[in-house]
């Protein structure tokens, strides 16, 4: 066994997510299984390998420090589910 | 003449002797998408039109390209309503070259995870060439509106072959440029090591056209290459003469459907034909890309979705909640659909404390393994042929419940996202049953050169993409 269900759930917290009693179940499995899967690649030999996060060798791509137009405020809270004036309302975070 | 079932090359031709005006080749996709869009569902929304701007040929976008103004949601109720307040570059490069942005978005996996497009929350879409059967996917919508000529031309976007499989599986024509050619600003992210913009055509011509406007360095872009764009039109028609081709052995094993095997070895034998060499190669990692995928790509995945959390756009969850942590978990509870909850809980699994060395680190080590594979065989080989994926169309809801089965649909795609080199799709024929199969042409980083001009010899010599699907 790869995953248990008390790791999805952690995760799924770290991830936050909210998941029904059920769709954990399903998922649990589901990953497990998946999982099983994935570990063919305990097969290769990585010693000496380097990693590869990107495909092409770009590196430290630097720009000068200008001034530039940026979105009028009105537009970036266009899609707010939640606004008041020119802020993003959320949930109170102090008691 | 129906001006819908043209090419994007054709109406130009048409536009320019003043033949046919713009308005009436959207006037005549507006008829087509009238007359068949109930049955195949490539696109979303399709009650919310807003078409002003018509210029010249009218190109279609999926649904996970920001175009100011018009709904882009990843068919995804995360994203539920949300207007982009700015163009993605390549929609600024099609406007600025003369196209039209079909007012319409396309249907796709939600925020492109699967393979089948039956992940969207707008429902799926059917295969124009059997409607019982996905078109494939992430952007099904694309190449299903394509193939039904629903569109002209398309874009896509495509991290594990979300343009060549539903381009293989719908008849049609689908390119992954290299990693770097195209802006991905404005390309709302899935993995963004893997993810490329690219055409879903009717032909290798418009391939290449397409391709021409879209590439390209973008400061908005910082994974953008910094190299020149040649005109791609200009490797058609090219004799391919003593043009070396691999095939690699690896994809010619057990999976492989035998009719895609026989379609996928006459398309090789009619290359050699037209005066290619073609030999045996090993990419001795092949194997192991679809597990390494699924490591790195959901582990990105998990990263750039922690941004939808129910503040910035889109869904808010209306339940009643106590703070701000349980209203981030309910919106994403509620806004997510089950494959992106998936992916989002793997990834964040991989990146985890006490598994990143096991999962992600050795991911992206054999990652290097299967890109020196490539680099190898590229040093003596122009190209290298495979079929684009191991089956023809599948029914819909057959893989739905299984996603380990989903996920190896693509099995010959995923290589070339790893290894960030680019690869077209062609259709090389049809089944018994009538279903498109398609070819794939790789080859080595910023060489779409060579696709188009292979592609653009076997294409006018094999004559597929005159059979359109009856509807």
């Amino acid at each position: 066994m790869s995953i248990d269900k008390k790791t999805v759930e952690y995760m799924a917290h770290l991830a936050r997510i909210n998941l029904g009693d059920k769709e954990l179940e399903k998922l649990s499995t589901q990953l497990d299984s998946i999982l099983d899967f994935i570990d063919t690649l305990k097969k290769v030999s990585i010693e000496g390998v380097p990693p590869t996060s990107h495909a092409l060798p770009i590196n430290n791509v630097l720009r000068e420090d200008s001034l530039a137009a940026s979105l009028p405020a009105e537009k970036t809270f266009s899609n707010a589910p939640s606004r008041k004036n020119n802020f993003f309302t959320v949930p109170k975070v102090i008691e | 003449m129906n001006l819908y079932s043209l090419t994007a090359h054709e109406l130009n031709e048409l536009f320019k002797a003043k033949r046919a005006k713009p308005q009436e080749a959207i006037d005549s996709l507006n008829s087509r998408i009238e007359e068949v869009e109930g049955k195949v569902k490539a696109y979303v929304r399709v009650n919310h039109r807003s078409q002003i701007d018509v210029k010249g040929v009218p190109v279609t976008i999926t649904d996970n390209i920001c175009t100011e103004n018009l709904f882009t949601e990843c068919c995804s109720k995360i994203l539920e309503g949300f207007k982009p307040p700015y163009d993605a570059t390549v929609i600024r490069k099609l406007k600025d070259a003369g196209t039209t942005i079909f007012d319409l978005k396309t249907n796709m996996d939600e925020f492109a995870f699967g393979s089948s497009t039956e992940n969207s929350c707008f429902g799926p879409t059917r295969n124009p060439w059997n409607t019982s059967c996905v078109p494939g996917g992430s952007s099904g919508g694309s190449a299903a509106c394509v193939a039904a000529d629903e569109a002209i031309w398309a874009l896509g976007s495509d991290t594990g072959g979300s343009i060549r499989q539903p381009a293989s599986f719908c008849g049609v024509v689908g390119l992954k440029p290299t990693y770097g050619r195209v802006s991905r600003y404005g390309l709302i992210a899935f993995a963004s090591s893997l993810d490329q913009i690219g055409p879903i055509t009717k032909d290798v011509e418009d391939s290449a056209l397409l391709t021409n406007i879209i590439s390209g360095f973008d400061p908005m872009d910082s994974t953008s290459a910094n190299i020149p764009v040649p005109d791609y039109t200009k490797s058609l028609g090219i004799d391919i003469k003593g043009i070396k081709i691999g095939i690699p052995k690896e994809y010619f094993v057990q999976g492989l459907d035998p009719e895609v095997k026989i379609l996928a070895h006459e398309a090789i034998a009619k290359l050699k034909s037209l005066g290619a060499d073609y030999k045996e190669v090993s990419l001795p990692h092949t194997e192991y890309a679809v597990p390494v995928y699924y490591i790195i790509a959901t582990a990105e995945a998990s990263s750039n979705l922690a941004r939808f959390d129910g503040v910035q756009y889109g869904f808010r969850t209306k339940g009643k909640i106590q703070n701000l942590i349980e209203m981030y978990k309910e919106t994403r509870g509620e806004g997510f659909g089950e494959e992106a909850k998936r992916r989002i809980i793997l990834g964040t699994f991989a990146l985890s404390h006490g598994y990143y060395d096991a999962y992600y680190l050795r991911a992206l080590k054999v990652r290097t393994l299967i890109k020196q594979d490539f680099d190898k065989v590229f040093k003596e080989f122009d190209c290298i042929v495979t079929p684009t994926s191991p089956t023809t169309a599948f029914k819909i809801s057959e893989k739905a419940e299984d996603p380990l089965e989903m996920y190896l649909s693509d099995i010959y795609t995923i290589s070339a996202n790893l290894a960030g080199i680019p690869a077209i799709s062609i259709p090389c024929g049809f089944t018994k049953d009538n279903l498109p199969v398609g070819l794939q042409i790789l080859a080595k980083p910023f060489a779409e050169e060579k696709l188009f001009t292979v592609a653009h010899a076997y294409e006018q010599n094999a004559g597929w993409y005159k059979i359109k699907p009856k509807l």
